[in-house]
């Protein structure tokens, strides 16, 4: 009886310890965290911060699985993908525009405003009615306008965006949504539920130097969410998803009220570090001292032994590294403040080798003509560049009056994908394969007229102007040296965000500035003007009239002297007739 | 006697039915579960700075008090925190020498911008809104909600104006409110307007349980209480500066009253005559509490008496 009850209480223990050991094993599975923060100093003293967040998730939408368990992955997010579908998800707030002469290229590019684009997966059929839901439950989540979007500012450009993670489905840009909504602003209750989404939110790790105060008095400030499918393993046999959310800030040196050349996570965030999220696996933070190799520029404190080199952007870096989830980053006093201290002001940036302008040119509120212009600065490479132009419909553009024109000659395009606008549904999509001569700047123009909305079309302060969503300009850029082209090995997050298919060109996409276009705009005051003007004409006319025709004139007794009326009243008195 | 025995008629002696009775009556007295605000700016332009500021310091004293953003429908027609013009980006002060920040850290603005129209406003209130409307954007409530609806901008005589396009009439907003009493959206509804002539706004009620505060009377300017030199504009309006004051003494298990409210703003200080209406309102307003309304406020029953004990359950199954 005693050994029937021992052996029962030993199956017992044996299933509950290998119980804990698949659940043990299945959570290791489950995902995976690597936070990073990258520092470049910029040649004009300004500061760019760049932070990126990446949650590596091992499980399969794709199959029509439910998943019910979340572990580092949002609910949220989780929810909006399996729910429409969604093979990729690419959405960033923006607010300021990047400046690629000064401050060069940057990690993660994006336009000013809100801007979405999403590749859904081949088994949605009606991809427009999924997108109008998407939008409308994303604007929830991310406190933005998103409803906005509707089918006057979706695109679907056909070479433009590609997807960035594995393309193991169709591409057909059927299945591909764009939009831009270049008025959008991006404030505190935006970076809320952003942060939110992090596993360990704002209360440790690098989330924690994300103070809304300092992120928003900066020259350029835009968080950004990215979804896709990635592979686990070289073989590619299983994928799973990525989410990273990377925020780019750029801080400048006269508007933080600062004399002498001097940056330090406190001046920048106003806190420090403390401690690293203990879900990531991986949380450091890279200062690029390219410039910087004898220490002749700036000085970098507490100092670090750590050092790497990545390729990211085409170009060889140098980064200073602290990791910190090692205990001896943050020193005796418990806390980690990295200084960087100049010590002269000289050395000149590196040119980037492509950027971009565009402006509106013309007079008057009846035409007008966009130019955009693209810079090649390479001395003898010419290369290729995918030029993305959308216009909305109350801008009617005359392609007949397009022109590419390189070095004073004219520049014919290898591909043209054009889609006119309708008045009201859809807005004009001009796509342009481009090669840009080396050491050149090639301008498109292309004249337009602008168009007389209906009065309830117009915004509470039609005055301001109408905007006109960025240029898109995506390009493969030769490289100084060789990329990296081996996905798999373990790469530093910025140096791998776009993915790279051949080690002399890397992936660059320049946004123009946004337009801002005056339409003609009517008087709002005069609809009461009128109606005052026209009663008050048909009041004294009509009136006038009225009493012309219809008025009969009666002889009247003039009014008699105070003697007789006194008289009068006498001879009442005395029954006699009156005067 | 087992020891539980004795406990418990140790605790019964304290606590006496009649003492129950006297808080159950007062806990259940509102009849309402759950909490909503319906917080509105109507305004656009930098110039009016203070109906934003307006908006969020009820907004902050809402949240204090324990309404959770879920439950919380805030409308802003113009940003002022990220707008360029603001010295100080992402704060909103409410008073000068920037010492109190409205805007906070931790914000969720449900609709922003050009969404903030009279249509959206009064879909919200109603609930007739698109199927694919975020849950954050809907007023979700029933009939056993207490609901606070304020509305700030500038009015007139029997309207609000909508982002200096469209108007709000005092007759539109009784029939959104009527409409709610008959799909049986609210169990009591406060409404608080700081505009100019804000007391024809509720002049046209008809439906019951409504009170109603408006800022000044008709024929009355609402007006704004100090600007700040460093940021160029007016900060806050009166009444809802002094509102605030007041709100700020609240504590979620305060026993404050309505007729504090009422109040709060005098002519002394506000220069306009607040007015309020309370001839729709079932109860007593001396015997509303604030927290009905600002708060969310859980209601706790207490039971007198164990229903089994529990030495005996466990007895009951050895093996």
């Amino acid at each position: 009886m005693a050994a029937h009850r021992c052996r029962y209480l030993a199956c017992l223990l044996l299933l509950f310890l290998s119980v804990i050991l698949v659940t043990m094993s299945q959570e290791t599975t489950l995902g995976h965290e690597q936070h990073e923060l990258v520092i470049r100093p910029l040649h004009s003293g300004d500061i760019y911060a760049s932070f990126q967040f990446r949650t590596v998730w091992e499980t399969d939408f794709m199959k029509g699985n439910k998943v019910s368990h979340y572990r580092l992955f949002p609910k949220s997010l989780g929810q909006v993908i399996s729910k429409f579908s969604v093979r990729e998800l690419h959405i960033s707030f923006t607010q300021g525009y990047w400046r690629t002469m000064q401050w060069g290229q940057p990690f993660i590019p994006s336009p000013p405003g809100a801007e979405l684009w999403v590749w859904f997966q081949d088994s949605v059929t009606d991809v427009d009615a999924t997108w109008k839901e998407l939008t409308n439950v994303l604007s929830g989540i991310f406190c933005a306008s998103l409803n906005f979007i509707d089918s006057t500012n979706t695109l679907q450009p056909s070479a433009s965006f590609k997807p960035l993670g594995i393309g193991n489905g169709t591409t057909d840009h059927r299945f591909l949504r764009y939009a831009t909504l270049p008025r959008e602003i991006v404030c505190t209750e935006n970076l809320t539920p952003w942060k939110k989404l992090l596993p360990c939110g704002s209360k440790a790790g690098l989330a924690v130097l994300l103070k809304s105060e300092k992120l928003f008095h900066s020259s350029f400030h835009s968080q950004s969410v990215h979804i896709r499918p990635v592979c686990q393993d070289r073989q590619c046999k299983s994928s799973s998803w990525e989410l990273r959310q990377a925020l780019n800030v750029v801080f400048d040196l006269h508007t933080s009220g600062q004399s002498k050349r001097e940056w330090s996570l406190f001046k920048m965030f106003s806190r420090t570090l403390t401690e690293a999220c203990p879900l990531a696996s991986s949380s450091k933070i890279y200062i690029d001292v390219t410039d910087n190799p004898q220490e002749e520029q700036f000085e970098l404190s507490p100092a670090t032994p750590l050092l790497s080199q990545a390729v990211v952007l085409g170009d060889r870096r140098t980064f200073s590294v602290y990791d910190l989830t090692q205990q001896v980053t943050f020193g005796t006093v418990r806390s980690l403040n990295l200084m960087i201290r100049w010590k002269s002001s000289e050395g000149d940036m590196l040119r980037p080798l492509l950027h971009a302008e565009r402006y509106v040119t013309g007079y008057g509120l009846q035409t007008g003509e966009i130019h955009t212009l693209m810079y090649n600065n390479h001395p003898f490479r010419s290369f290729p560049v995918l030029l993305l132009d959308s216009v909305p419909w109350y801008l009617r553009l005359y392609i007949h009056t397009l022109k590419v024109i390189s070095k004073g000659k004219d520049n014919n395009p290898s591909y043209i994908h054009y889609q006119p606008s309708k008045d009201r549904e859809r807005p004009h999509l001009l796509e342009m394969l481009l090669q840009l001569p080396p050491h050149s700047v090639t301008e498109v123009t292309v004249q337009f007229e602008r168009a007389l909305l209906k009065w309830t079309e117009y915004t509470p302060d039609p005055n301001h102007g109408f905007y006109v969503g960025s240029s898109v300009i995506s390009s493969l850029v030769p490289s100084t040296v060789a990329m990296e082209t081996n996905i798999t090995m373990e790469q530093p997050l910025f140096s791998s965000f776009f993915p790279c298919k051949e080690e002399s060109s890397y992936f660059a996409r320049v946004y123009t500035e946004p337009l801002l276009v005056n339409l003609p705009t009517p008087d709002f005051s005069m609809p009461y003007n009128v109606i005052c003007l026209t009663c008050t004409v048909v009041a004294v006319g009509y009136g006038s009239l009225y009493n012309l025709l219809t008025r009969s004139f009666q002889v009247e007794e003039p009014n008699p002297g105070l003697a007789k009326r006194i008289a009068n009243v006498i001879r009442r008195m005395r029954g006699v007739p009156p005067l | 006697m087992s020891l539980s025995d004795s406990l418990i008629s140790f605790r019964n002696s304290f606590i006496s039915p009649r003492f129950v009775q006297n808080s159950a009556g007062q806990f259940f007295s509102s009849g309402h579960t759950n909490n909503w605000a319906v917080l509105v700016c109507t305004s656009r332009f930098w110039f009016n700075y203070r109906h934003v500021a307006n908006t969020l310091s009820v907004y902050r004293s809402v949240k204090r008090l324990g309404i959770p953003d879920s439950h919380i429908v805030l409308m802003l027609a113009d940003d002022m925190a990220c707008n360029h013009r603001n010295p100080k980006p992402a704060t909103v002060f409410s008073h000068k020498n920037m010492e109190l920040n409205v805007y906070g850290d931790d914000v969720e603005v449900d609709y922003r911008g050009y969404e903030v129209t009279v249509e959206n406003f009064l879909r919200v209130l109603t609930g007739r809104l698109p199927p694919s409307t975020p849950r954050s954007k809907r007023l979700l409530s029933d009939d056993r909600s207490n609901i606070l609806i304020y509305l700030t901008g500038h009015g007139g005589n029997g309207f609000l104006k909508f982002q200096d396009s469209e108007e709000i009439s005092n007759v539109e907003l009784a029939d959104a409110f009527e409409q709610m009493w008959q799909k049986r959206r609210y169990n009591e509804l406060l409404f608080i307007i700081d505009t100019c002539q804000g007391a024809s706004m509720y002049e046209r009620f008809y439906s019951p349980n409504i009170m109603a505060l408006a800022s000044s009377q008709v024929g009355e300017d609402s007006l704004s209480h100090q600007p700040d030199l460093a940021i160029g504009v007016h900060l806050m309006d009166r009444y809802t500066f002094y509102l605030l004051e007041f709100l700020e003494d609240i504590h979620p298990s305060s026993k404050t009253n309505m007729n504090d409210l009422f109040k709060v703003c005098p002519r002394s200080l506000c220069v306009s005559t607040p007015g309020h209406r309370t001839d729709l309102f079932l109860r007593n307003p001396e015997s509303v509490l604030i927290t009905d309304f600002f708060g969310s406020v859980r209601k706790v029953e207490i039971t007198t008496e164990p229903k089994f004990s529990i030495h005996q359950s466990y007895s009951d199954s050895d093996p």
